[in-house]
């Protein structure tokens, strides 16, 4: 099985490009791949805890959660990216690492494919 | 050991989001990515303006005067620091009436030696082709 490499700047509610993003990692790990999913600028707000659903809003955290529990994804967010934004390392939900770029980097390195989302 | 290119091209417009600001950095952040990898392997990136993002490169850019944040026109040169690999494109320069005189070409003000290269899509086409990852922002 292979491995990719998402990486999104595109944000939370404002835009589905980060729905989407996870729908296909979803797909991935579904089919066995292992998934490094990557935040930056905007996106780092999915790296947030506490958010509520609402049905006029996507509502990624309990996906992510579940992918998390397959243990074959990884999701990381942009430590300064973060907190520019003003959250902080005990924001963050379970689960989730935060880093500086070089890790996205890193994990594009031995990828099989990498999907850079890099608008809003 | 092994290097892997990235190609990052920047297509989107200065200030407006941050997505070529956010190009920039991660393509700067290749430069410390060894702490995660085996020796010898490595990742290398190479940066291409295209349409729009071409605007990222010109000269006397205010971005402290006026939103209080470092310009890209400095991350641009700290590229050009760095000896990366920067592709402009002819074709959409000229569109927007610029020229070499524009932008900026080279960080010798900060000992940069590396300069940047205004050249045709096909030459960025080619960039593309060789690169093991094209990031797009």
């Amino acid at each position: 099985m292979g491995k990719l490499t998402i990486g999104t700047f595109s944000s939370l509610v404002g835009s589905l490009s980060l729905d989407f993003a996870v729908k296909l990692a979803e797909a991935a790990v579904k089919k066995g791949h292992k998934v490094d999913f990557w935040m930056s600028g905007n996106a780092t707000m999915l790296a947030k805890k506490g958010q509520k659903a609402f049905k006029d809003y996507s509502f990624l955290a309990k996906p992510i959660q579940e992918l998390i529990a397959t243990g074959n994804f990884q999701i990381c967010a942009c430590e300064a990216c973060a907190e520019a934004r003003g959250y902080h390392k005990e924001d963050c939900p379970d689960g989730f690492i935060r880093k500086s770029m070089d890790w996205y980097l890193a994990s594009t390195f031995d990828a099989d494919r990498v999907l850079h989302i890099g608008g809003d | 050991m092994a290097t892997k290119k990235l190609s990052f091209i920047v297509r989107s417009l200065p200030y407006k989001t941050e997505a070529s600001r956010l190009a920039l950095t991660h393509a700067i952040a290749s430069q410390t990515v060894e702490i995660y990898l085996n020796d010898g392997d490595l990742v290398e990136a190479s940066i291409s303006y295209v349409g729009d993002g071409v605007l990222n490169c010109l000269k006397g850019q205010q971005g402290m005067k006026h939103y209080g944040i470092t310009t890209i026109e400095g991350h641009a040169k700290n590229t050009l620091l760095l000896d990366m690999r920067v592709l402009i494109c002819k074709e959409d320069l000229e569109k927007f009436g610029l020229s070499e005189g524009n932008i900026v070409m080279d960080a010798e003000d900060i000992g940069g030696e590396t300069s940047a290269k205004i050249v045709a899509y096909s030459e960025i086409q080619k960039e593309m082709e060789t690169a093991d990852h094209i990031l797009v922002c």
